[in-house]
């Protein structure tokens, strides 16, 4: 994933400087969909971890703000410290964030499955454990590394940012081979599905809770990684991540990678044409707003939706 | 010898306080209670006018808890929003006060500031209720709710915020709130220091009969019912929806007069009520006290309380750690909270006599160890889904 989206970092520049003159001369609104592009990726970004952790485990991990905090020090301080380059700094912060995740569904998560809203509450006693105890270790901040790629050519936005759309897909695309088309994602949601069969059809069901565990962890640590170089990095940092990643879960509904995927596309724009015309706050308040009419209006979410239109055009045909 | 027969209306009075869903229902338990009121109001005559108003905080902080014991031990909604009505309450209290000046606009203040708290419990209750949100989701949007109105606060710095006379200053909120008082011009009685603590822990006594006898009527059981099982009771024919709003209303209105305490206590409101921290605390209280118990609620406030403040005394930046960890260790060790868990081993004793209790607490404690151990991976692998805390109350 990581890989990937430093080939596209390559290649960008010259080709969308082109193709955005091209678009800015015939009246599209170039600043305003970079805008969009940016708070897709947030948001898609923000959710990931989160949402597969909800939607195979039913356990929301209320730690999830601290374990984005968790990749992005990781990140900052193998490129500050241990002098390694962005890429692989980036990487182990995922991998860093994924073997914590693995521990604590191991010692902690484990245990309450079942007892989802006291789960909840152990991840949350887990966050401020995490955020203090960075604050005691590394002090109120980190400095920063600085983002790479400078402004898209010819525009005054962050080129990284924009690029980070394509980190989202990307993730977003490799979440959804793994589960779907490898042999441990097939065991995976059969675990999910009915534990006690898949036990009987001899899943390690106890592997698959802690690897899903794991890869949610690390997607969170990811997202802090890919977040370190344009993010101010405090060890409160994980709780700008937080209202964005729930509103997406309660928005999207019950399928995971699809959910995040329409919740992100929507809530993104609603959250860049607001954020853009009043300000952070009111994007906040838009995100909320929609959030609790999408579930007024429609209780499984946009999935729910999603589904109910499927059904329909196939009633038809 | 305790045996006195009580006169009828007390013994009516008893028979709606005392009932299966709360702890203590004995003639001990109530005589314990007295003396534990009778030290609690002793209290400012022994440490004097200071530390009394010092604990008020806690007795103001025991509604909050209060309301978090009822709406999530009682009925099961985990609601993290309980905060943002207190802040709510506090803030309005503030506006209306300090815009109406006086005695008098304290007294109104008062009931406007606890309307604002159970008129957005309702509102915010009526679109999640009605709207078919539940469980996690209820936690997730109360949260959400509450760190949005943080940033909303946060942001209110600039002049243009400001309602009537008072500006809602941002991050440094709003100062110069009164003490609490009651009453009009010329007439008023102005509350600080032992005459606070002491109205306050009225309040709270107040309170937490009242919520004895809530929880130990029809409509409590209806609650309990929720709690355990919300579809099987609207089969019963409950309207589970509106009994869910009405007490999330009410534990609104509970939380927002806690608020409003606040707010006179220490003369100033800001943001801070609706951090992410602050929203933690009261699920802290109360997870450690017992969340099925109104008592063990308060009593769980008192102890954090004291060492929060122990804490920031001693090792300011160690408290938020501390809060984690009793927050992880009560849910994984004590998953029903210290007071149940006095209460079942009280109980267990007096039935069972002390060599059979210890025996039995080491065959537990091994057994436990055993699981925990296995968990890990280490010695049999029984990781089945860990048992309930469902116990069988008596």
């Amino acid at each position: 994933m990581t890989s990937g989206f430093g080939a596209t970092g390559l290649l960008t520049p010259l080709f969308i400087g082109d193709v955005l003159g091209g678009l800015d001369s015939i009246g599209v609104p170039v600043t305003q969909l970079l805008q969009m592009a940016d708070s897709i990726a947030f948001i898609i970004l923000a959710a990931i971890g989160l949402t597969i952790i909800f939607g195979m485990m039913g356990v929301i991990n209320l730690a999830h703000g601290e374990f984005i905090m968790m990749g992005a020090y990781i990140t900052t301080l193998s490129v500050n410290v241990a002098g390694l380059p962005l890429p692989v700094a980036m990487i182990l912060g995922a991998l860093g964030t994924a073997i914590f995740g693995a521990i604590v569904e191991r010692t902690i998560v484990r245990r309450l499955y079942g007892r989802l809203l006291d789960s909840m509450i152990v991840t949350f006693g887990l966050g401020l454990i995490l955020t203090q105890g960075t604050r005691i270790i590394f002090g109120n901040s980190l400095q920063s590394i600085g983002t790479p790629f400078g402004n898209v050519p010819g525009y005054t936005y962050s080129a990284y940012r924009v690029l980070l759309l394509f980190a989202a897909i990307a993730v977003l695309g490799g979440a959804y081979l793994v589960f779907t088309r490898t042999e441990f994602g097939i065991q995976a949601r059969a675990t999910i599905q009915d534990a006690e069969t898949a036990r009987s059809m001899g899943v390690d069901t106890d592997r698959m809770y802690t690897v899903t565990f794991a890869i949610g962890s690390g997607l969170a640590g990811l997202t802090g990684a890919l977040y370190a170089p344009s993010a101010t990095i405090v060890p409160g940092m994980g709780q700008s991540f937080l209202v964005e990643s729930f509103v997406t879960v309660v928005t999207g509904g019950s399928t995971v990678l699809l959910g995040t995927t329409l919740a992100g596309g929507v809530l993104g724009t609603i959250d860049a044409v607001f954020s853009n015309l009043y300000g952070n706050f009111i994007g906040q308040i838009a995100l909320l707003l929609t959030a609790i009419i999408v579930i007024r209006l429609l209780p499984d979410g946009l999935t729910g939706l999603a589904h109910t239109i499927r059904d329909k055009l196939g009633e038809r045909q | 010898m305790m045996d006195v027969t009580l006169p009828p209306r007390l013994k009516r009075i008893g028979n709606k306080l005392n009932g299966p869903n709360t702890l203590g229902n004995s003639r001990a338990f109530w005589a314990a209670f007295a003396v534990g009121m009778i030290v609690m109001a002793a209290y400012p005559l022994v440490r004097g006018s200071y530390a009394a108003g010092q604990f008020s905080l806690f007795l103001a902080y025991g509604l909050l808890a209060l309301s978090l014991s009822l709406i999530w031990g009682y009925t099961g909604i985990l609601s993290f929003g309980q905060v943002a009505f207190f802040g709510i309450a506090g803030y309005t209290y503030a506006i209306v006060s300090l815009n109406l000046g006086g005695a008098f606009g304290q007294t109104v203040a008062l009931p406007v500031a606890i309307a604002a708290a159970t008129l957005s419990a309702f509102v915010l209750g009526y679109f999640m209720f009605y709207g078919g949100v539940q469980d996690v989701y209820v936690a997730i949007l109360t949260l959400v709710v509450t760190l949005v109105l943080e940033t909303f606060m946060a942001q209110t710095a600039g002049s243009e915020w400001s309602i009537g006379t008072v500006a809602l200053g941002g991050f440094n909120g709003i100062p110069g709130i009164r003490n609490f008082a009651l009453g009009v011009e010329g007439a008023s009685i102005s509350l600080s220091g032992s005459g606070f603590y002491w109205f306050v822990l009225g309040v709270l006594l107040l309170a937490y009969l009242g919520a004895r006898v809530l929880v130990n009527s029809k409509y409590g059981y209806a609650l309990v019912a929720i709690r355990e099982d919300a579809e099987r009771t609207a089969m019963l024919g409950y309207n589970v929806k509106r009994v869910k709003l009405a007490v999330f209303t009410l534990s609104g209105a509970l939380a927002g007069f806690g608020g409003v305490l606040y707010a006179t206590w220490g003369n100033y409101m800001d943001p801070s009520v609706f951090s992410l921290v602050f929203a933690t605390i009261p699920i802290v209280w109360v997870t450690l006290g017992g969340r099925e118990s109104l008592l063990g609620a308060i009593v769980g406030t008192m102890i954090i309380e004291r060492l929060r403040l122990w804490f920031s005394v001693n090792a300011s930046e160690f408290a938020i750690v501390f809060v984690g960890v009793i927050l992880m260790t009560t849910v994984l060790l004590v998953p029903r909270g210290i007071l149940p868990g006095i209460k079942d081993g009280y109980v267990f004793f007096s039935e069972h006599g002390i060599r059979e209790g210890i025996e039995h607490g080491r065959v537990t404690i091994q057994t436990r160890i055993q699981a925990w151990l296995g968990s890990l991976g280490i010695g049999q692998s029984d990781t089945e889904t860990p048992p309930s805390s469902e116990v069988v109350r008596e």
